[in-house]
């Protein structure tokens, strides 16, 4: 059937549909990591960060999206850290970020089959 | 869901209503749109129950299109305004009668901008009479003509020859009600139950034997948004608004829609057709669409008048499924015949008919 | 009926000030509106932040009024209140009257009535309660859903009806936020399988040991603090409600369904509180609870000389604070009545 084209297009929804994502990420995460249930997203990590300061990384913001299954821009920026361990020393909370972020990458290549 | 509940909210939010001698000012989408509701309005206001309703032909829009979409700033639409109260003030009304939901927020900001800010009143008066050389006063009591067929709900029902009920199967009718948001979310006190919960439309809907549908999306504006809207390249996030409500109350298999706002009916009728096209969703059971009608239509449904001497057959989505289930006869073939019974053409796309 | 001090209230405050100022050999009457003393407390289940029964707060309290100089009176409706060149003469709906030299008004708070929050649907929802509410539910072992279930998602709302402008309470009830904790925690020991969400605008744990519930919430039970005003509640066609929030540390609106939604409902100054304050000129602040003479070193001071405050009907205040409260009233009208 041919669809009409008024000159618009109907805009999908943003909202984060919490029961419909895919949190298998997060959940590898806390398994391994405890700690990571302590983040309370104040952006210490990211202040700090070696990457964040001249790419859009932002490991809080990875965080929250990993905790709420918007998976998406995780896989494509959890590459960018350097690994350089500011963050952890950072932290108030005492989260292991350093391990989140490798535990990160094991939980994608399991899941996704996607080397990031 | 617990009604006492409501009830006590509704029991904070009553609003003063005039009983009579109104001065109706128009609205300009629904007399384009839905041509049989105002007229409706004016006949059994004058001819069923009695009342006196007053029009000055040269009253205008009252620019709330125009001033919402930046075009027309604020000093000019509270002389526009003040010429209405003018117009009321020379044929002796107090009380306002307004027809479109828009005007209706407008009319309640402006009186609460003069109300907090005296100056502006004063330039108001000012301005009308450099313009127009008239004077006004500002009207003891407005009301939006929803609130007024909310007030005189037992009289029409008193009068009811067609009950919101399914014929078929006894059950009442299951009614969406969807309030334009310039009605009460501004100003929570000048709509009757509030904002959260209303009361204007649902009262109307039960008193007349109907059931009310309470979908998770019943608050959620239809997106009409003015400037959105009016830019076609911006339609598309402005319909989606009403997609989005569609698809929350589809679940609930809604009988109609009934709306008090102009623009809010044009949406919800026109974009069923609109989405059909574009995606080939439709929102009622069967592949069918669902009709859409302003509470003056419903009010003219219920007390048993011709359905195209009402003007539903120049709403996009076409009501046959309604009258049916409501029990009441029609004939298609007139639909879009004149007054004396000339065939005019018959629109093509026509949905659920 | 004759006195030295007539204490205005048996709640936590009332109880332990009256219970004092008897040890200290005054003569006390303590009048409660109520035909049960213990205030609030008797409705709270356990305590933060230890989670020690409310029970034995109330036993401790039970063990104060037994003493001779303490006369107390239950179901009294106080009709009038005013002071004379002699002392104070308060007198009851029963006709009633009552006399002292020095009065502690210690009647309290109420909580926040959530059917002011339209949006929440308090009272039209099934499955919106608040969390005295949800104290009651832990007491009587019930935390089944209207629809007979237990509930598998819960929600938990703090600041509703505290700094809010549409509620007309701009302040902090303070308790709110280590009471979501502490409720959150008792849901997951009661449902070790649900998931618990806290929607906050700010997660405010003032007092000892509150940080470090917090921090066992999120640690040991797993309990998911988004940050974001519920700006309204619906219901779905399955009856569950459904929630609109921003989560604003992930910068996008988020989309919830929940089985039951409970409302962290605020303080507010009692009902008891402003007819005795009418009754003897008590000024209120702004938040509406009592204006104390001196923020820092009069707390317990009214404006009338011989009018004394113990309690939440000046603030909003845990158990701890009422109770040091209440005590600083008894050395304050111990001064006052050896002038």
């Amino acid at each position: 059937m041919q669809m009409a084209d008024f000159g618009f297009t109907l805009s999908k929804g943003r909202q984060i549909d919490y029961e419909a994502n895919d949190k298998r990420i997060a959940e590898y995460i806390y398994s391994r990591e405890p700690s990571f249930r302590l983040c309370i997203e104040c952006g210490g990590c990211t202040a700090t960060c070696t990457t964040g300061n001249f790419t859009e990384f932002s490991l809080r913001e990875l965080h929250i999206l990993m905790k709420r299954g918007e998976n998406a821009k995780v896989r494509q920026n959890i590459r960018k850290c350097m690994l350089c361990g500011k963050c952890t020393l950072v932290c108030p909370r005492g989260v292991n970020t350093r391990n989140i972020v490798f535990l990160a990458k094991e939980a994608f290549q399991m899941f996704d089959n996607h080397a990031v | 869901m617990k009604q006492e509940g409501k009830k006590k909210i509704w029991a904070d939010y009553q609003k003063e209503i005039a009983d009579d001698h109104f001065f109706y000012v128009r609205s300009c989408i629904r007399q384009s749109f839905f041509p049989g509701s105002e007229q409706f309005f004016l006949h059994m206001m004058r001819n069923i129950l009695g009342k006196d309703v007053f029009e000055n032909p040269s009253h205008t829009t009252c620019t709330g299109i125009g001033y919402h979409s930046d075009i027309v700033p604020s000093q000019t639409i509270m002389t526009v305004v003040a010429r209405h109260f003018a117009l009321m003030k020379e044929a002796g009304y107090k009380n306002i009668a307004i027809s479109c939901v828009t005007s209706f927020g407008i009319y309640t900001e402006i009186l609460e901008t003069w109300k907090h800010i005296p100056e502006e009143l004063e330039k108001t008066r000012e301005y009308l009479f450099k313009a127009t050389g008239r004077e006004f006063d500002i009207p003891e009591n407005m009301a939006h003509t929803s609130d007024i067929i909310y007030k005189f709900r037992d009289e029409i029902a008193a009068r009811a020859k067609n009950r919101l009920v399914n014929k078929k199967t006894g059950e009442p009718l299951k009614i969406v009600e969807h309030i334009g948001c310039h009605y009460a979310k501004m100003f929570p006190k000048s709509g009757v139950g509030g904002a959260e919960f209303p009361r204007v439309l649902s009262g109307m809907a039960e008193t007349w034997g109907g059931q009310v549908i309470d979908y998770p999306e019943r608050r959620h504006c239809c997106g009409f948004g003015f400037r959105q809207y009016l830019v076609q390249a911006n339609r598309g996030y402005s319909v989606s608004n009403t997609a989005k409500k569609f698809a929350s109350m589809q679940p609930y298999e809604p009988d109609v829609v009934i709306t008090n706002c102009p623009g809010c009916n044009m949406f919800m009728d026109r974009w069923q057709y609109t989405i059909k096209e574009m995606e080939g969703t439709t929102y009622g059971i069967n592949g069918e669409s669902i009709p859409v009608l302003t509470y003056e239509e419903l009010a003219g449904l219920v007390l048993g008048y011709n359905p195209w001497d009402l003007g539903l057959q120049y709403h996009m989505v076409q009501s046959e499924p309604l009258l049916d289930k409501l029990g009441i006869e029609y004939d298609s073939s007139d639909k879009f015949k004149t007054g004396d019974g000339r065939q005019m053409p018959v629109p093509k796309n026509l949905i659920n008919a | 009926m004759n006195s030295d001090v007539i204490v205005v209230g048996a709640g936590v405050a009332g109880m332990e000030t009256a219970g004092r100022l008897a040890e200290a050999g005054l003569k006390v009457i303590l009048l409660e509106k109520n035909e049960v003393t213990g205030g609030h407390v008797t409705n709270w289940y356990h305590l933060f932040p230890d989670r020690r029964p409310g029970s034995e707060v109330l036993q401790y309290l039970e063990s104060l009024k037994v003493n001779g100089n303490l006369d107390l009176l239950k179901g009294i409706n106080l009709e009038d209140a005013r002071k004379d060149k002699n002392g104070f003469i308060l007198r009851s709906s029963d006709g009633d009257i009552f006399y002292s030299k020095a009065v502690v008004v210690a009647t309290g708070f109420d909580l926040f009535k959530s059917e002011r929050k339209e949006e929440y649907g308090y009272g039209i929802y099934d499955n919106v309660i608040t969390s005295a509410d949800l104290e009651r539910k832990f007491r009587e072992g019930d935390l089944r859903t209207t629809g007979g279930k237990l509930p598998e998602r819960i929600g938990m709302v703090h600041c509703v009806g505290s700094r809010d402008e549409k509620s007309g309470n701009l302040y902090c009830s303070k308790l709110c936020c280590v009471t979501a904790v502490k409720q959150a925690i008792e849901i997951k020991e009661h449902l070790p399988e649900s998931r618990v969400f806290c929607f906050y605008m700010d997660i405010r744990m003032a007092g000892a040991m509150y940080e470090e519930l917090y921090m066992e919430a999120q640690e040991k039970y797993g309990i998911s603090f988004i940050r974001g005003k519920v700006s309204e509640a619906g219901e779905s066609i399955d009856n569950s409600l459904i929630i609109k929030v921003e989560d604003t540390l992930a910068g996008r609106p988020l989309k919830m369904e929940l089985d039951m939604l409970v409302l962290m409902a605020g303080m507010e100054i009692s009902r008891g509180s402003q007819s005795i304050g009418s009754m003897l000129g008590l000024e209120t602040g702004e938040n509406r609870f009592f204006r104390v003479r001196d923020y820092h070193i009069g707390s317990n001071l009214s404006n009338i000389d011989g009018v004394f405050y113990a309690g939440s009907c000046t603030a909003p205040m845990n158990i701890t604070d009422t109770i040091s409260h209440a005590r600083a009233a008894v050395t304050e009208v111990i001064g006052y009545l050896k002038q």
